[in-house]
């Protein structure tokens, strides 16, 4: 038996398959993926993510150690309270640890960090941490729905009430409001408007009640996952990894190079990368024909001797053909092949992101 | 609980065979394959006049998750393939001993039936 959020019974009894990730019990689809997929591109959807891990960081020391730990800056938030901001959490190479979504609390930050590379990341996190006078505090009490779709918004007011959805009409995407044990963040991994919420483990499984009672379909990990790679988002351990620099997986926007003066970790050797000139980048792949790209395909691009390889491949139920992330040698020009089960298939390459509030951005 | 029908031959591999009044077999994918895999998007059949021998890969079966290759149970020609399939994968999720069949073949050897599984046996595999 794995860990189980607050909502397992929830989903067992609304008809969850369920299955171990990263050491957790949840829901891979209750099912149908296809249907819950398309439930998020055209009205919404809500997931449990209550796996993931929230640390609370707080202490006069907060600030700078951030903009230590972090390749993008958290001076950035200054004056913003509520404001998030998505960065890697990178090592003394350049290699990404994590990548991650810090929320300034007032006072205090949160951050947001993958379940599956909880532990390293609370051991990174705790060890750089003894130079600065910060505490971390883990809230594992706390579970997180996301509601996600052009519906979310409007079907999470009416759960919340009237007090909350005046809240939520002022917020903007990339903001959170905090209060009591409630927090709402108008973020999310799907590429669609929705919400990200926080709350007592307690008071989730009838809050994921009422959201289903309005309408609101429970949509497992299955979906998240074909919305996540649509929307051309990364997810730890495909696009990056320890042994990945951010400049080789799409997330060159996320390193705040300026002030110069600030050093964070892995500043040097990406700047070293920067000048030299990153070999290899993420792109996009369109199968047009049949077929379904697959994570671990090797990439033959025209022009050189070196290998991409998919990073995540599926196919796209919004768009009805296989889409795929690649990391390939810059040399990519419009077109590449893909070897699948031993034969070179044509591919088109893309802007790493397929779609977007419901359409397709190719 | 995923249905197991018992007039059916199983191999170990999820396919299923129906020996049809007309002498040629019937081949497809069990209902806990089907469920297994999720939603199918893309099934590739082998063409219609291919011969095979049993164990061989005739084709192959992508759902949103994974992929997984077909074997023929059974050696002889293929002498249909479910052209249904192509425009409505999904079928081969509500339907997989009836609307969502794969291919037919007309057998060299109908006694390599004997080689596969029945149901029971099916069900004490599936259930592993």
């Amino acid at each position: 038996m794995g860990n189980r959020t607050p909502l397992y019974d929830t989903h067992v009894a609304m008809g969850g398959k369920m299955v171990d990730f990263g050491g957790w019990d949840m829901p891979l689809h209750y099912g149908s993926q296809l249907e819950e997929h398309n439930k998020v591109r055209t009205a919404a959807g809500m997931f449990d993510v209550s796996h993931m891990t929230v640390v609370d960081i707080d202490g006069d020391g907060a600030r700078d150690y951030l903009r230590y730990l972090l390749a993008n800056d958290v001076a950035k938030l200054d004056g913003k309270p509520g404001k998030a901001l998505y960065t890697g959490m990178l090592n003394e190479d350049g290699g990404v640890i994590d990548d991650l979504i810090v929320y300034l609390r007032d006072p205090g930050y949160r951050v947001v960090v993958n379940c599956a590379t909880r532990d390293k990341d609370l051991a990174w996190m705790q060890q750089q941490a003894q130079n600065f006078d910060v505490t971390l505090t883990e809230r594992p009490e706390l579970a997180m729905v996301a509601v996600q779709g052009p519906e979310a918004l409007e079907k999470a007011k009416a759960v919340l009430g009237i007090e909350w959805a005046a809240i939520i009409d002022g917020l903007k995407v990339f903001e959170s409001v905090a209060r009591g044990d409630w927090f709402v963040a108008r973020t999310g991994y799907t590429g669609e408007d929705g919400l990200e919420i926080m709350l007592a483990g307690d008071d989730a499984p009838g809050f994921w009640q009422a959201l289903a009672d309005a309408g609101v379909a429970p949509c497992g990990l299955g979906a998240r996952d074909t919305l996540r790679l649509e929307a051309g988002m990364n997810l730890y351990g495909h696009e990056m990894d320890d042994d990945t620099s951010p400049l080789a997986a799409n997330m060159g926007w996320t390193i705040a190079w300026k002030p110069e003066e600030r050093d964070f970790i892995g500043r040097k050797p990406l700047e070293q990368e920067k000048a030299d000139g990153p070999k290899e980048k993420l792109v996009g792949l369109v199968l047009e024909e049949r077929g379904v790209l697959r994570a671990g395909q090797p990439v033959v691009v025209d022009g050189t001797e070196d290998r991409g390889i998919i990073t995540s491949g599926t196919f796209s139920p919004t768009l009805g053909y296989s889409i795929a992330l690649a990391r390939v040698p810059v040399a990519v020009g419009d077109t590449a092949q893909v070897e699948i089960r031993k034969k070179l298939v044509p591919v088109k390459v893309v802007k790493p992101s397929f779609v977007r509030n419901g359409k397709s951005v190719i | 609980m995923s249905e197991i029908r018992s007039e059916l031959k199983y191999l170990s591999s999820h396919e299923w065979a129906r020996l049809e009044e007309d002498g040629t077999v019937t081949v497809g994918i069990s209902d806990h394959a089907q469920d297994a895999l999720g939603d199918v998007v893309y099934v590739e059949l082998p063409e219609v006049g291919a011969t095979l021998a049993a164990g061989d890969e005739a084709g192959v079966v992508e759902s949103v998750k994974a992929a997984s290759d077909i074997y023929s149970p059974i050696s002889g020609e293929v002498v249909a393939i479910n052209e249904d399939l192509e425009d409505a994968p999904e079928t081969v999720n509500g339907s997989p001993y009836d609307d969502g069949w794969f291919f037919r073949v007309k057998p060299s050897d109908t006694s390599e039936l004997d080689n596969m599984l029945d149901a029971d046996a099916y069900r004490e595999e599936a259930e592993d």
